[in-house]
């Protein structure tokens, strides 16, 4: 791998370029599923290949190649500089970067147990006896369990003089459950929807979140929901769980402090952001107890964002984005830092895979503990809590969002005293933050992964971490899902 | 190295372990990029990617693996990793022998000029587009973009389904101070793409939609141009699947040959469209065949994969996903019969109404009533005493799908459309009445 990464950046920079980096990438990937007492998708995958970029004529040129012959990479270095030279058909300026040490370094994170020592018929058994648990309900339509775990090594290497070797193991796993009847259709999953939590970690994260255990009550909620009261609709305390808070700070802040976002470069796709540039240390984000990190350090914890260096061979760090309320720091590259007056990016760039290009992509953008009790919490003399998400939305400069969960609980005096189905609730970004009232202490704080956040042209999949804990929002607009 | 090659080393290999029903899938691409904002080029990528995927069936078992290696020792390892991985499934009553060999529509859908187009001239073509944007005073973003893909499904028992499609992509944002218009196409062949016609239409939406006002939440009559009628509409033929409905996870789980739209909602899947593009057959190989999934308003086919169609007792439609999977088929080729009402003539009839040109970030609000929520963006317009009166602030919405197709009040002829939320389709832009947005945003 790393006389591959050389030899590719050898010929690259043979060339004549202002700067180039090379990522060498290999990739396994497993993924079990299991619906309704029968395997559904088993199957493994490996790739190798590599990603050349290039600066040269002031411009970016990149192309990728899973020809790693020396033709082949001879290939992939003359194309990235012809589409560099291509660039200055349409040129403001020569890209200019940060300035970056160099690095020699080998990272490889924590992992307890090999997920891939694990044989499939094992995690077959494992996801069949959580699907048995969940029909043990008769009333429940389709059960549905799955794992997926990767291992990535990356060999990244610069004309700086950087050679980076990174190996990341990352799993996740989670099931749900389905009920139709009487012309409705209510789902419960867990520890999250959409596949479940996500972690860097091995195949201790899969024991860890004790699936079966959990198997009944999801069955349960999920046939519950049909003889639920449908959720009000006005204005209401809202508590989240920590995983629904996790894709809130996802949405409504992780996404508008991308400063690339914010310097217009994703605007025909993923859009633009409300954060503009004059925003920086003046707005007020969200209420005094809101404090938000961007932090890929692996002392953050094992989350999908935790790296040692980013894909620009610039080392993990934490950044302030929101520091007592006040909105404090973007997320940066070395391409973008000086325009927030910067010297030196944070960290932030990332690409899914050898063939694409490192865009600014969240780390693990997290909301930091409160100092509340649970109790303090849910304490409200009136409010609705809600938990696990079911649909997401929000316009793209990230301002009004509607995020719907799976269910709800009306609350009086921190009790539950009706369960309540197809609950939503919606907003302003910086309204919503600036409404905090109580954020549970860290005992309570859960790392939540994001694994399938999309950008970029071609889009890029990527792995994002979230901690939360439960917190408390007052007066928020509930229940305009179903209205109108 | 030919595919037929390929194939007799993964036989081979499967062979020596005792195994004689094996499928592959090999498939490679190149691809490419231009993408620009702030009226420059700033990303601009290409990438080769090559990709063998192989599927083991033993006594009832089945399981895939892939690799992107296509040496010797990766090939036979490859299938020793399907064979390991099937061994270690359990056996499933319902899984099928592999497919038998087929006949497939011919379909053209590969074009020498976008399969060699060059970096210079997809720049050359930005700069064009990105000069219309600038001298109306505005800032361009988008992507220009040029594919080449192939891959052949090839089975122990015979099946050899080849495949090879170009495709082209223009998409441009013109934004404004206040404001912003968009516009996108696609097409196998990259002359079917006009870069300037696009801009020029970006620029206009945006200039037309600057110092938007912001009107109250409310039923409004909407006129929905092709990509938000492809976006929002589009969300709903997974659920035009066998399988779904099985699973009780469809729309339609009670719905198959009630009407649940209006008279003038017909919808067909069909392949061999000229508009359309994809391969003539399915995930096993089998070819794909066309299906009325809506006529004058009521359900009448839904896709069946082999599966599926052995479950229910009737043919399977060529719609089927690679095995294995729990999801098992979908319409692919979806085109929406239009009308004779131009967008012109609709906006004409309207008294007060929203015209939209895109929609943004559409989710499923209520999988059984099919509510989706989601923003419009990039040209939103009110509609006053049948003309265009004033950009407006974004709303969003909130909307059932049953009830949108049941307000239908005139169509356009169909066009492909092409979008962000779903895939290309073939489809009318619509006047719908009472079309429910429920907030406004900031812009």
């Amino acid at each position: 791998m790393k006389d591959l990464a050389l030899r590719a950046l050898d010929a690259v920079a043979r060339g004549g370029v202002t700067y180039a980096d090379v990522r060498a990438i290999e990739t396994r990937e497993r993924e079990v599923t299991t619906k309704n007492g029968k395997a559904g998708h088993v199957s493994g995958a490996e790739s190798q290949g590599i990603g050349i970029r290039v600066l040269a004529f002031g411009c970016w040129g990149f192309a990728a190649t899973d020809d790693l012959s020396k033709d082949g990479i001879e290939s992939a270095a003359t194309l990235a500089l012809e589409i560099a030279r291509a660039g200055t058909a349409a040129k403001k300026a020569d890209v200019a970067l940060a300035p970056e040490d160099k690095y020699q370094a080998t990272w490889v994170s924590p992992c307890a147990i090999d997920p891939f020592s694990i044989p499939v018929d094992s995690n077959l058994a494992v996801l069949l006896a959580v699907d048995q648990e969940v029909r043990r309900n008769s009333a429940i339509s389709l059960a549905e369990a799955n794992m997926h775990f990767e291992r990535r090594r990356q060999v990244f290497a610069s004309t700086l003089g950087s050679l980076i070797d990174q190996t990341r193991t990352s799993s996740g796993a989670g099931f749900s459950a389905l009920c139709y009847k009487d012309g409705e259709i209510q789902k419960r999953s867990y520890p999250n929807s959409f596949g479940g939590q996500y972690q860097l970690k091995g195949y201790e994260l899969v024991e860890q979140l004790d699936l079966l255990r959990h198997a009944p009550r999801i069955a349960e909620e999920a046939v519950a929901l049909h003889s639920a009261d449908q959720c009000p609709e006005g204005e209401f305390d809202l508590i989240l769980d920590s995983s629904q808070l996790g894709l809130q700070i996802h949405e409504s802040i992780g996404h508008p402090i991308e400063l690339d976002r914010v310097l217009g470069t994703e605007a025909n796709y993923a859009g633009m952001s409300f954060l503009t540039l004059d925003q920086l240390r003046h707005l007020r984000y969200g209420s005094e107890i809101v404090n938000v990190v961007c932090d890929a350090r692996l002392e953050h914890g094992p989350g999908l964002g935790t790296f040692a260096f980013d894909d620009e061979g610039v080392p993990a760090q934490q950044t302030d984005i929101i520091r007592f309320g006040r909105f404090t720091g973007y997320m940066t590259s070395r391409e973008t830092a000086a325009a927030v007056g910067e010297t030196r990016s944070n960290g932030c760039m990332r690409a899914d895979g050898w063939a694409r290009l490192p865009l600014i992509r969240m780390t693990n953008v997290s909301l930091k503990p409160g100092r509340q009790s649970l109790d303090e919490v849910f304490g409200a003399d009136h409010a609705i809590y809600m938990e696990t998400n079911r649909s997401w939305s929000i316009d793209d400069k990230r301002y009004n969002f509607q995020f719907g969960c799976e269910i709800a609980w009306e609350m009086r005096g921190g009790k539950r005293i009706r369960m309540l189905k197809n609950p939503s609730y919606s907003g302003i970004s910086t309204e919503f933050w600036n409404a905090c009232a109580a954020i549970a202490g860290p005992q309570h704080w859960t790392l939540w992964g994001v694994p399938n956040c999309g950008k970029g042209q071609p889009e890029q999949v990527m792995g994002t971490g979230h901690g939360a804990s439960p917190a408390r929002f007052r007066k928020i607009k509930v229940g305009g899902a179903y209205g109108g | 190295m030919e595919a037929e090659e390929i194939f007799n080393q993964v036989v081979a290999a499967a062979q020596a372990l005792g195994v004689t029903e094996v499928e592959a899938i090999l498939g490679g691409a190149e691809q490419a990029l231009t993408r620009f904002a702030n009226n420059a080029i700033h990303q601009n990528v290409a990438e080769r990617t090559t990709h063998l995927s192989v599927r083991a069936a033993i006594e009832g078992r089945t399981a895939r693996a892939s690799t992107n290696r296509l040496d010797a020792a990766s090939i036979r390892a490859v299938v020793e990793r399907a064979i390991a991985i099937t061994r270690l499934t359990e056996p499933d009553a319902e899984l099928l022998p592999l497919a038998e060999p087929a006949e497939y529509r011919s379909v053209a859908r590969w074009s020498a000029p976008t399969a060699h187009s060059t970096p210079q001239e997809r720049a050359e073509a930005v700069a064009a587009a990105i000069h219309v944007v600038e001298a109306a005073g505005q800032t361009a973003a988008g992507i220009y973009s040029t594919d080449d893909t192939q891959f052949t499904l090839m089975n122990s028992r015979g099946v050899r389904a080849q495949y090879r499609e170009t495709m082209a992509r223009f998409s441009i944002t013109a934004m404004a101070s206040d404001s912003s218009g968009w516009a996108k196409a696609s097409a196998c062949d990259l002359r079917d793409v006009d870069p300037l016609g696009l801009a020029l239409s970006a620029s206009r939406k945006a200039a037309q939609s600057a110092a938007p006002r912001e009107l109250p939440p409310g039923r409004y009559t909407v006129i929905l141009e092709p990509a938000a009628v492809l976006d929002l509409a589009g969300q709903m033929f997974g659920d035009f699947s066998a399988t779904a409905v099985r699973d009780g996870r469809s729309f339609l789980n009670d719905r198959i040959g009630r009407k649940i739209f209006g008279e003038n909602i017909t919808i067909h899947d069909d392949v061999s469209h000229p508009l359309q593009s994809g391969a003539p057959f399915d995930g096993e190989g089998v070819p794909r065949r066309g299906l009325t999934l809506v006529e004058g308003g009521v359900v009448r086919d839904i896709a069946y994969s082999r599966q599926a169609a052995a479950h229910a007792g009737v043919e399977p439609t060529g719609h089927g996903f690679p095995l294995p999977n729990e999801y098992g088929e979908t319409p692919a080729n979806i085109v929406i019969a239009g009308g004779d009402t131009p967008v012109e003539q609709m906006v004409a009839s309207t008294d007060r109404g929203i015209l939209v040109t895109r929609f943004w970030y559409i989710r499923e609000v209520d999988p059984y009533e099919k509510i989706f929520t989601g923003m419009t963006r990039d040209g939103t317009f009110l509609v006053e005493g049948g003309r265009v009166t004033a950009g407006v602030r974004n709303f969003r919405f909130n909307q059932g799908l049953m009830e949108m197709l049941s307000n239908v009040e005139a169509l356009s002829p169909a066009v492909r459309a092409s979008g962000e939320e779903t895939f290309d389709m073939v489809v009318p832009a619509m006047k719908v009445r009472g079309f429910n947005f429920t907030e406004v945003t900031r812009f």
